[in-house]
This record gives C-alpha cells, structure tokens and sequence, in this order.
C-alpha cells in the first residue's frame, strides 16, 4: 500500500467527518442511560429495550415494512413493463411523450406528487389509510425502476431474445426464459431503490397516509416534534445498521462476481 | 476434422439439383420484395434454393442479404410476394413455429446458461421427453468436440467454442434449413479457415440444407455449392463458385469476386465465337473467345484474371494475344507475386505468376520491359 500525503489524508479525514460524524454521534447517544440526550451517563442499551416495547413504533415499523414490500413489488412489475415496452416497442403512437412522462416523478417535488395524489384520492372517494400509501409509492417508485431497466435493456443484445424466438419461444417465453435473467440484475436493483424510496419517503406518506396507517418516518418526525427521545436515537441507530449490512452485502456481492467473471473469461481464452 | 484435405471439386458438380427441371425446390422466393420506409432493401427477387445445398448470399453491407435471411428466419416479413419453404408459403408464420434454426453474427449464446443448456434450450421448447434431450444434446456436442466443455458457461470458454456451441444449438432441432449470418466474421484467419472445413464437414454429415450470408468472397467460395452474388436488393448471377470465378455474367460480378483486369473497348466480330476488342491505338487488338451476343462496334468489359496472364522477358510466339510494357510494381504475397505493368498507352494491367522456385532473386524486378501474354479463353467479353 502507499502511504498517504499529508494533503490527502486530511481532506479523506474531513470528508468522512463531514459524512459520517452526525450518525456516529446519533449512534453512540443510542446507547446514553441518561434521559436526557445530550449529557452522557454511562453505557446502556435500556432504550432498546424501551423501544422494543414500545406497541407504536412496532405497529409504524410493521406498516412500513408491509408498504415498501408491496409497492416495491409493484413499482417492478410496472416500472419493467414499462421499460420493456419502451425500449423493444418499437416506435408507437405516444412513446416520446409516455416515456418523458414516466420520468416526471423523478424531477417533481414530493410535495407536489402528494398533494396531487391527495386530491385524487379525496376526488374519487378512497379512504386513506395503507392502500393509499401503497399505490403513491407504487407510483414514484415505478419510475426509478424503469430508469434502471431501462438503461440495462438498451444495453441488451436484442439478438438474444431472437434466438430465442427462433428456437422455439413464443414473446412471453422469450421474455421469461432469456430476458428476464439476464436483466434480472436490474430488476433487483430496481426493486432495492423502490424499497428503500419508500422506506424512507416521509413527505408523500404524510399527504396519503390516515389516522390508521402512520408509516416510521411520520412517526419518528412526529415525535422528535414533542423533543428528541433516547428511544429515537436507539431505533435510528438500528435502520443505520440495517442500512449499512445491506450495503456492504451487496457490494462485496457483486464485486466477488465481477472478479470471478475476469478470471473466467481469463481462463478462457487461454 | 480440420487438417483433412479437401475432396476436389470438378467443376461440373456431381450435386447440381439446379440443373434438374424436375427437382423440386426447398426454398422459393417468388418476386419478393422487402421496403423499410421508402429505402427497398429486397427489389422484386426471384430465386430457389434447392435441399441439401450449401448456398451462400455474398454482397457488400446494405445490399440485402440480411435482409433475405432475416425474411427466411421471419423476423422480417416481404412487403410483396411470397416465400415458400417445403412447397408452403411462410409469410405470416412467426420464427418459432418455423422448421428453420438460425446461428447469429453476435452468436447470441444465453449467457445465464451453461453449454448444455443453451444446446437443450430448443429442444425443451419442443416439449422433448427429458432422455432423449439429454441424448440428442450429447450427440451435438460430439459432432462439435464440446463434450468437456459442457458445464460451462459461454462467458467461460474462448471465441472459437463460442462459434461451436452456436452451431450445435441451432442444429440441435434438426432444422430443415439452417441459417449463418456471418458465422466466422469473428474469428481470426487461421481459425476461421479451420471452420470453414469443419462447418462444410458438419454440413455434409446431417444433410442440412445451409443458407450463409458472408461478405467474404473467399469464405463463399470455399463453403458453397451455389453462391448468389447481390447488389442493392438485387440477385446479380447465381452459380457454382468456379462458374462465378471464371464466367462471370457482369462486370460487378467479375470486379466483387477475386482480382480481375478490366479493359473497356469495342468488339468486332471475327468468326462464329472470336471477336477483336480494339481498346487502343496503336496496341494491338485482343482477341476473345465469346459466348454472348454481340454487335459489331458495340462497347464491352474484358475481364481477365491476373493469374491466367503470363509475364515473360521474349515475346511469346505461341499465344494469340501479346501486350508489351514496363513493370511499375511488384506485390509479393510469398505464394505468388502480382506485377503492376503499364502498357505504352498508360493502360495497367495486373499479372500473376506462381513462385514456384526457392530463389533469392526474382525473374522480373521494377522498371523492367516484360512482355505479357494470354489466350484468348482467358478472359471474358462482358456486354453489361
């Protein structure tokens, strides 16, 4: 390894404060015995156990959960239909204008993304409650995940899909056995962003959701409201951790993949 | 497989179903024609490939070929006429119900799936109980030496396995007629050769009838048993590669196959199949065997190959035709050498002669006065 200039190594050092000093102080106050959050009492982890038992927070987790899991899922059906149509489609009557639109939401503000879809929601007479957050995160997501299939479908060799067809498959076939793995990388990713979107969104959920469904970021906003609890800063100690397993997981995954695949090909060709 | 020198041809093909009226063809195109937009890529074609042939569609790039493959494949569909496959018409039938298998230029091998696999993938379509896919999967990969590949998967094995487990998957479904689109565009030379025998051999074992579409003349020429030379969406001459070579029908056809001479003069008719072609004062007119009708005055092509000119130091008393110039330059290619030589009326003409000897210093070096010589059944008069 080289040994870092001193230039270097301050500028690394400021960076990574700049980025990461607010969660370290978040996460080491998680573990304060002291009520009050910011004078330190000594080592504990009694917040966590408070949290655990604390009946909203669980319900709001339970509820964000059960949001991101299926519009997240919907958000990918759509979002690679859409993308599949808009790239292998052809030319229709429509497509530039569908495929500016679907990126839209990409570029709205949320604020207005959830007042719009407040005032359908009033307009055709569907209660707010977990429905309604479902099908407004559906719908944002769904653009993020055409966005990412998108650009993996125009790199796909559209040959493949006419072996395929040719040895027998019908489109739908063709599309499940040959596309779809290959593209499968994508969708996944797709699928990631459009459940972490929605795990995190708090101004679109706050406009959808009812007095029944309160999601963990409304939550959480709510209460830090009323004054900053130890018992948040323990449960945003937990989503950080989650949030960085996740990440580190993924992408010691796909760098262990890409470096097999050199030493294949490598192999190969020898 | 490989090193196994090639049978000769004669030249009158022993497998000539072209040439049978009663024979009937596998595959009719009748005047199709194919337009994107306004451009006409397919221009009223008529042609008939017969069974068990090796039929190669040669052309520059844009001149349809694809184009015509794609159509047989039914990728495409012709926007009038019809195709005809086995005596039925094709339009309207999608690939996959097709008894045609295509190997693709990019190969287009399933890259999530292993050797095996992409060789079994047409034959699971078809609904094959599992034994006999996995008996008639090892046959392909025999056929194809890929046995101790098999669990690989594409991104695994060098490009010229690749080629072969494209090979072996499209024939996997027992085709009645197999498509290359460029198959061998990727490899390199020595490779490519190599294949070339391989893909005639295979060819030759299961009796499929094989429609290439190559840019390559030398690689149609070698494959072939009929090669259709195209332009522009049009079929210029259909014919066995040595008939293409040597009686070419125009001066496209003599100028896209191999290295050729053209010299451009008027025909005087000498006797029932000779003519005189003046194409300079002052030089002597040649003389030419001719088969095609011709006026008298009327301008014409003379096409001659370099090789069947001969270059020598004396004038040479036993050919009809003589012409005396300067050598400009020499392409020495190892096996033959290729002299530049200018005529005094400035007219170059291209002579190819055989290296037949190991020695260190040629016959013929530049600026040297040669005298150049042929018969006249070397060359051919073309009125078009």
């Amino acid at each position: 390894m080289r040994r870092l200039s001193w230039f270097n190594a301050t500028s690394l050092t400021l960076g990574f404060a700049f980025l990461y000093l607010p969660m370290v102080v978040l996460v080491v106050y998680s573990f304060n015995a002291n009520k009050l959050v910011t004078v330190w009492a000594g080592f504990s982890t009694r917040w966590y156990g408070e949290l655990f038992r604390n009946e909203a927070f669980l319900d709001a987790a339970w509820v964000t959960l059960r949001v991101a899991l299926v519009s997240s899922t919907l958000a990918t059906i759509l979002g690679t239909a859409a993308a599949y149509v808009l790239v292998r489609g052809g030319r229709f009557f429509g497509r530039t204008l569908f495929s500016g639109m679907l990126y839209a939401p990409l570029v709205m503000p949320d604020v207005i993304l959830g007042l719009s879809l407040l005032l359908l929601f009033i307009s055709i007479g569907l209660d707010r409650g977990m429905i309604t957050i479902i099908l407004a995160h559906t719908t944002f997501s769904m653009a993020y995940v055409a966005v990412v299939v998108t650009s993996r479908l125009v790199a796909f060799d559209h040959s493949l899909e006419e072996a395929a067809r040719d040895l027998g498959c019908n489109r739908w076939d063709a599309f499940r056995l040959v596309t779809l793995p290959i593209i499968a990388p994508a969708v996944i990713s797709g699928w990631l962003l459009g459940f972490t979107l929605s795990l995190d969104d708090l101004v679109i959920a706050s406009f959808t959701s009812g007095p029944s469904s309160t999601t963990l970021p409304i939550k959480i906003f709510s209460a830090v409201r009323l004054g900053v609890s130890p018992e948040i800063n323990a449960l945003s100690a937990i989503l950080i951790g989650i949030v960085t397993v996740g990440v580190i997981t993924t992408s010691l995954m796909s760098k262990r993949a890409i470096a097999k695949r050199i030493r294949d090909e490598n192999r190969a060709e020898t | 497989m490989a090193e196994k020198p090639r049978k000769p041809k004669p030249i009158t093909d022993l497998f000539a179903p072209w040439t049978d009226p009663d024979a009937k063809p596998l595959i009719e195109f009748r005047s199709v024609t194919k337009k994107f937009g306004d451009f006409t890529a397919i221009d009223d074609l008529t042609l008939d490939i017969y069974e068990k042939e090796f039929f190669a569609l040669l052309g520059p790039s844009g001149c349809g070929k694809t184009t015509m493959m794609r159509m047989l494949a039914g990728f495409e569909s012709p926007t009038e006429g019809e195709i005809l496959l086995g005596g039925k018409n094709m339009v309207g039938i999608p690939p996959n119900e097709r008894p045609v298998n295509m190997m693709f230029q990019s190969y287009a091998l399933f890259p999530h799936l292993s050797v095996w696999d992409n060789i079994a993938f047409g034959l699971k379509r078809d609904k094959m109980p599992g034994d006999k896919i996995a008996t008639r999967v090892e046959e392909m990969l025999r056929l194809t030496r890929l046995e101790q590949f098999a669990r690989r998967k594409p991104h695994q094995i060098s490009g010229g396995q690749r080629q072969r487990v494209a090979l072996a998957r499209s024939l996997a479904k027992a085709p009645k007629l197999l498509l290359l689109d460029e198959p061998l565009g990727a490899l390199d030379r020595k490779l490519r050769e190599e294949t070339q025998f391989e893909l005639m051999d295979i060819q030759e074992k299961t009796g499929t009838t094989f429609v290439i579409v190559t840019h390559d003349q030398e690689e149609a020429m070698t494959v072939a048993s009929r090669i259709a030379v195209m332009d522009h969406g049009k079929i210029i001459q259909v014919d066995t590669p040595a008939q293409v070579y040597e009686m070419p029908n125009s001066v496209y056809v003599a100028d896209f196959i191999g290295d050729v001479n053209l010299i451009e003069g008027t025909a005087t008719r000498t006797g029932p199949d000779l003519c005189e072609i003046r194409f300079h004062e002052g030089e002597p007119p040649i003389t030419a065997e001719v088969t095609s009708e011709i006026s008298d005055g009327q301008t014409v092509t003379y096409a001659i190959r370099p090789e069947k000119i001969r270059v020598s130091r004396d004038q040479p008393e036993d050919r009809s035709n003589v012409a005396f110039g300067k050598i400009i330059d020499i392409g020495y290619l190892g096996n033959v050498s290729t002299y530049h030589v200018e005529l005094a009326d400035g007219q170059m003409v291209k002579a190819a002669m055989t290296n037949a000897t190991r020695v260190a210093r040629r016959d013929f070096t530049w600026e040297d006065e040669v005298w150049l010589s042929w018969r006249e059944s070397a060359g051919v008069v073309l009125t078009q």
